[in-house]
């Protein structure tokens, strides 16, 4: 049926072609016959056989089948290949097959060359960038550092026992070899066994875990005693006093607790117990605390007027003060009357000289050899210079008083020391007329005190002068010479000396009320003080050299004043100052014409109006940077020198002028900084190793890198391509 | 009581020996040294001015070639020794310390085209005219023994460069294409091609290794991964790429030597726009070498001068030039990150010290000291002018300065131009390009 069908649509084309060639009618007689001869043939063959199409148009595309294709491009679909199978046995497979075909889809063409190499260029560049983008990390830390140190790779020292290297190393010369031989014939340890049984056995005889433990307490107490040392620390910085007070009060207390209980168990302990207790009293008593010349008790002083509280206090602290001095009274005996007397005008150092039992300090010992004594000659050389210090600075109370406490503390030394011994009393007479001029108000009643005794005790005086021969010859040499320079005033003087205590008053009164007022007191004193007949006073050798000096020094002063009366340095500035901040003011501006719009001529004024209008008041300037400096001129005009070395563009990276100034006014130079500091300041970018090669960094640079940074810090999150892209691009700077 | 006492710490003024310095007691109180900016102006200003009457960086010129030194290599291993090849086909191999040719060999027959050293330093490569690879023993050939390469590979083409692989047994040649060889065949592993023109020079990037960049004729700088066995990327630019090379210290950063007087650091990544145009070069740039540090790098240009450029500045930090030499054709910063050789046209190499005023040799500590604060002196008042100014100066050669000149009156008439145009057309038609845009012409995938 098939080969039938084959024949006829084979014939098609020829009939077409006959149909082309052969134009006459009888030719296409010929072809309607033979139609009809096929159609005579096909009816025979059965009912089933299929009508072929007709064509009637010439068309481009001819089924060999007789499937219509009847427009162009359309498409031959396969139900159409189909439908003449029908249901054959044979041909059930195929159909089949066809059926799973037409399910599936059509594969697409491959893409050209060119394509697929686009392809997979464009894949192995995302792989090579995504890998390529572990190194953003590191490059942003190299870009980024302060400090990079080549060659990267830095090799490291392994630290090798001495046994390894020991046991290593052979013997290789002949003479090693040699060497060796004698060893072994003696039989000298060599290499093996490197340590003796002792050591040995002394390396084992701590267990690692003991050692561990021994260390992690050693660790322990060092923690704890640091805590401790903190709180200490901590404790002794608070500033309160109330804090402190009670502080002491405790231990005070607790002290005072187990005294008690020491003195029921072991009166050996208590007795030395009470020795310190005792120490302790007697530093506080030198401590000058409880003396009421403090800020604090001076203070209390000024405000007991109006405040109960502050007079309280005041007297708590008096009571304290007499309580410390009773105690030495009483030791004293004989001196009790006195000490209450002149307690807060003489110094406490003043009573302190009993002789002591504290063995440790030297210098409340009664005895002193010749070494000592020469050294307090060289301090009463010294002294008197000091001396004449507080008189000049009159003004600066409490920062002197310690000062002339210490001084009146060395004097008094001296002076026992001199009494002891029975001293030379020429120097007593030195210091006799010096005294008025040299000592400072505070000081004055002390001394005038002295004055009294040394009249009284004139002949002790002169007795000692024969002790003259047992000092050094300089010094007397010294006191000689003054005596022969001021033996025409001291007549004078001593006339003068008669009504002591009221010139001694008439001198003082200019100093201030507050020392008139002592002095007044001191008239009560005196009296007592001589009554009590203190171990005479003997004061140092070299006071007429303070007076010399001290004359010298308000001569100069009077030299230099008389050099400068005319200048009045003071208003001059004044005025020049004055003047430049004048100059410096907006000055007005008059623009006004004459005759401008109005008649003008002799008699004629200008319109007030028009002079308002034209005469032009400039805006004020910027506050004078010496406005509240009243001895400074600051010039505020440009110097023009100076701005040729001036920036005057805000350079790149900073963002305002004063960041950038703040950068130039640190200085880095060593003469600024610590050595340390310095180096760090200026500590190189970039360090390389002369004669090492640089190799490029590598994927074992970054992993002992990654380690040495996380030591320090953690890295940084992973960069994101485009972060790492804005990373490369600078923000401001464009490239011209 | 207190005694005051003067006591002191003979470890405070004692030295230990007498070859010890004095100690000398400092008091860093700032009242006792006033004026300090004042003062450490005048040290920067001295220490610029110093660097300046120091800056004498020519160190030695090293003559025996016949014709002009085409192209060099390091030594990977040993700082003094260096190979340079000449346009007659020589090579020879230098001992900087000497200052002497301790080798020469006539390797090929026209132009010694590349060359490069082996990783560990035994042996070298050539390339050359005649077509050949060589391979040569870094020792010379023992008494009686001829003057022979390892192996000679016979090729098709001319080959126009060489470079070898940093840590495998592998070298990559290029010409009509890039190939990929094992040092133990006779026949490329892989040839890689994208387009047909030459290719004038093939680099290895040495952190990541796998990966090639080349530039060939037809302006286009070109990408390979040796792995994949595929080109990557291709970013074409205005003009020719002379070489490239890549940053030692940052993986996917590299540089290229344009004809157009430029130089091109790009980022692998991102090739749309060059991270950052370097100008300064007044000629077409022949060469460029990585200071190992990968901070700077050293240009070598045909307007017969070399630069040193920072790596993210826009301009050059040093010019070198001398009255003899020529067109430098090829540039090498040493691998102690302290030499710049060039190897010109008149047949000489010359070595530079890569910092100007940099005193050579060993250092006394106060010296270094003294180095160091100046150092940092000069980078702190670097904005003031009389100190820009001074550390900016540098004499050039009347053509380069002349040709600057020109070139800058040049670019500002294009700007202005551009400037008008823009003003007398529609708002927006003419954008502004930057740049670091305007010379890239295309990227192809």
């Amino acid at each position: 049926m098939a080969g039938e069908e084959a024949a006829g649509t084979g014939h098609a084309p020829r009939a077409s072609e006959d149909e082309d060639e052969d134009e006459d009618e009888g030719a296409y007689d010929v072809e309607r016959r033979h139609r009809q001869l096929l159609e005579a043939v096909s009816s025979l063959a059965g009912r089933n056989r299929r009508k072929l199409t007709e064509r009637t148009e010439a068309s481009a595309q001819v089924s060999e089948f007789g499937v219509s294709c009847e427009g162009a491009g359309e498409k031959l679909i396969l139900s159409d290949l189909l439908g003449p199978i029908k249901a054959s046995s044979l041909l059930g497979a195929v159909k089949k097959q066809l059926n799973r075909v037409k399910q599936k889809k059509a594969v697409e063409l491959p893409l050209s060359k060119r394509e697929a190499q686009r392809v997979v260029r464009e894949a192995a560049y995302d792989k090579t960038s995504k890998a390529i983008t572990k190194w953003d990390q590191v490059v942003l830390q190299n870009r980024r550092a302060e400090q990079l140190i080549f060659p990267l790779k830095q090799e490291q020292l392994t630290v090798a026992s001495i046994e390894e290297r020991v046991t290593s190393w052979q013997a290789r010369t002949p003479l090693e070899q040699e060497i060796f031989s004698l060893l072994r014939k003696t039989r000298q340890l060599t290499t093996d066994p490197l340590l003796t049984l002792q050591e040995e056995a002394s390396l084992q005889a701590m267990s690692l875990e003991e050692a561990q433990q021994r260390r992690a307490e050693l660790q322990k107490a060092r923690a704890l005693q640091s805590y401790y040392e903190a709180k200490a620390r901590r404790e002794k910085k608070i500033k309160s006093k109330k804090f402190h007070r009670v502080l002491q009060k405790n231990k005070r207390r607790e002290a005072l607790k187990e005294f008690e209980a020491l003195k029921k168990s072991n009166p050996e302990a208590a007795l030395l117990k009470l020795d310190e207790m005792e120490k302790a009293r007697i530093k506080e008593r030198m401590s000058l605390k409880h003396q009421n010349k403090g800020k604090w008790a001076r203070s209390r002083a000024i405000m007991g007027k109006y405040d109960l509280e502050a007079r309280r206090a005041m007297q708590e602290q008096l009571a304290k003060n007499k309580e410390l001095t009773q105690k030495v009274c009483m030791e004293l005996e004989g001196d009790k009357e006195v000490c209450v007397a002149e307690e807060g005008l003489l110094p406490d150092s003043l009573n302190e000289v009993q002789p002591s039992r504290n063995v440790a300090n030297p210098w409340m010992l009664g005895k002193l050899s010749n070494e000592t004594k020469d050294s307090g000659t060289q301090e009463d050389l010294k002294a008197p210079a000091d001396l004449k210090e507080p008189e000049s600075e009159g003004e600066e109370e409490p920062v002197l008083s310690e000062e002339e406490a210490l001084l009146q503390d060395f004097e008094q030394r001296r002076w026992v020391r001199h009494g002891q011994k029975g001293c030379p009393e020429l120097q007593g007479a030195g210091r006799d007329e010096e005294l008025p001029e040299s000592v400072s108000p505070s000081q004055a009643a002390g001394q005038i005190n002295m004055e009294d005794e040394q009249k009284q005790e004139e002949p002790l005086l002169s007795e000692q002068l024969g002790r003259l021969c047992a000092m050094e010859e300089m010094d007397v040499l010294a006191s000689e010479d003054w005596a022969e320079e001021q033996e025409p005033r001291q007549p004078a003087r001593t006339e003068q000396q008669k009504p002591h205590q009221d010139t001694a008053v008439a001198e003082d009164r200019p100093r201030g009320s507050q020392t008139t007022r002592k002095t007044a007191k001191q008239k009560m004193i005196d009296l007592q003080a001589v009554l009590a007949g203190e171990s005479c006073m003997i004061h140092c050798p070299t006071l007429p050299v303070a007076v010399q000096d001290e004359g010298g020094g308000t001569d100069q002063r009077l030299v230099i004043k008389e050099a400068f009366a005319g200048d009045d340095v003071v208003a001059d500035f004044l005025k020049e100052k004055n003047k430049v901040e004048q100059e410096g003011k907006s000055q007005t501006v008059d623009l006004l014409l004459p005759g401008w719009g109005e008649w003008s001529g002799t008699g004629l004024k200008p319109s007030a109006k028009k002079r308002k209008r034209f005469l032009i008041k400039q805006p004020p300037g910027p506050p004078r940077k010496d406005r509240h400096l009243p001895h400074v001129i600051i010039s505020q005009k440009r110097n023009i020198l100076a701005a040729t070395h001036q920036v005057n563009e805000l350079p790149f990276p900073f963002d305002s002028h004063h960041q950038f100034e703040r950068s130039i006014q640190a200085p880095i130079g060593p003469m600024w900084n610590t050595q340390h500091a310095f180096q760090k300041l200026t500590a190189p970018h970039l360090i390389t190793q002369p004669g090492h090669i640089i190799q490029p960094i590598s994927n074992e640079d970054v992993a002992s890198q990654s380690t040495t940074s996380t030591r320090k810090a953690k890295p940084a999150m992973e960069l994101t391509p485009q972060q790492a892209k804005r990373l490369h691009q600078h923000p401001r700077k464009k490239v011209r | 009581m207190r005694v005051k006492v003067l006591s002191r710490n003979p470890d405070d003024y004692v030295r230990e020996t007498k070859l010890d310095l004095q100690r000398v007691p400092r008091n860093y109180d700032p009242a006792l040294h006033p004026f300090e900016v004042p003062r450490e102006y005048v040290r920067a200003l001295n220490a610029t001015k110093l660097e300046r009457v120091f800056a004498k960086p020519f160190l030695a010129s090293l003559d025996g070639h016949r014709d002009g030194v085409n192209c060099m290599a390091k030594h990977p291993k040993s700082l003094s020794t260096v190979l340079s090849g000449a346009c007659d086909g020589e090579v020879k191999i230098w001992n900087l310390t000497k200052r002497q040719c301790i080798r020469t060999i006539q390797a090929h027959e026209g132009f010694v085209r590349g060359m490069c050293a082996r990783f560990c330093g035994t042996s070298f490569f050539t390339v050359g005219d005649d077509k050949t690879v060589k391979h040569w023993k870094m020792d010379g050939p023992g008494y009686g023994e001829e003057e022979e390469p390892i192996h000679t590979i016979l090729g098709k083409t001319v080959y126009t460069g060489i470079d070898h692989h940093w840590k495998e047994a592998i070298f990559a040649t290029c010409g009509h294409q890039v190939d990929i060889w094992d040092e133990q065949r006779t026949s490329p592993i892989c040839s890689l091609t994208w387009g047909v023109d030459s290719i004038s020079s093939v680099k290895f990037n040495p952190i990541e290794t796998y990966l090639l960049g080349s530039c060939a004729s037809d302006r286009n700088i070109v990408l390979y991964d040796m792995r994949q066995s595929t080109p990557l990327k291709k970013v074409i630019l205005d003009m020719r790429t002379n070489t490239l090379c890549w940053n030692p210290m940052e993986a996917f950063i590299f540089t290229a030597a344009n004809e157009d007087y430029n130089l091109y650091t790009f980022d692998m990544r991102f090739l749309e726009t060059p991270v950052m145009v370097h100008m300064d070069h007044v000629s077409a740039v022949l060469d460029v070498d990585y200071s190992p540090t990968g901070k700077e790098f050293v240009s070598a240009s045909f307007d017969k001068s070399i630069r040193i450029f920072p790596v993210d500045k826009g301009h050059s930090r040093e010019v070198y030039h001398s009255k003899r030499m020529q067109h430098v054709i090829s540039v090498k910063w040493s691998f102690d990150n302290k030499y710049i050789l060039c190897g010109s046209d008149e047949m000489n190499i010359r070595l530079w010290k890569a910092n100007a005023s940099e005193k050579l040799g060993v250092l006394a500590p106060r010296e270094k000291a003294a180095m160091n604060y100046n150092q940092k002196l000069k980078e702190k008042f670097q904005h003031h002018p009389q100190i820009k100014r001074i550390a900016r100066h540098r004499h050039l050669p009347k053509a380069i300065y002349s040709q600057a000149k020109e070139q800058r009156i040049m670019r500002e008439a294009r700007r202005r131009k551009d400037l008008n145009r823009r003003k007398h057309s529609k708002p927006g038609s003419l954008p502004f390009v930057s740049e670091k845009k305007k010379h890239v012409v295309a990227v192809v995938k």
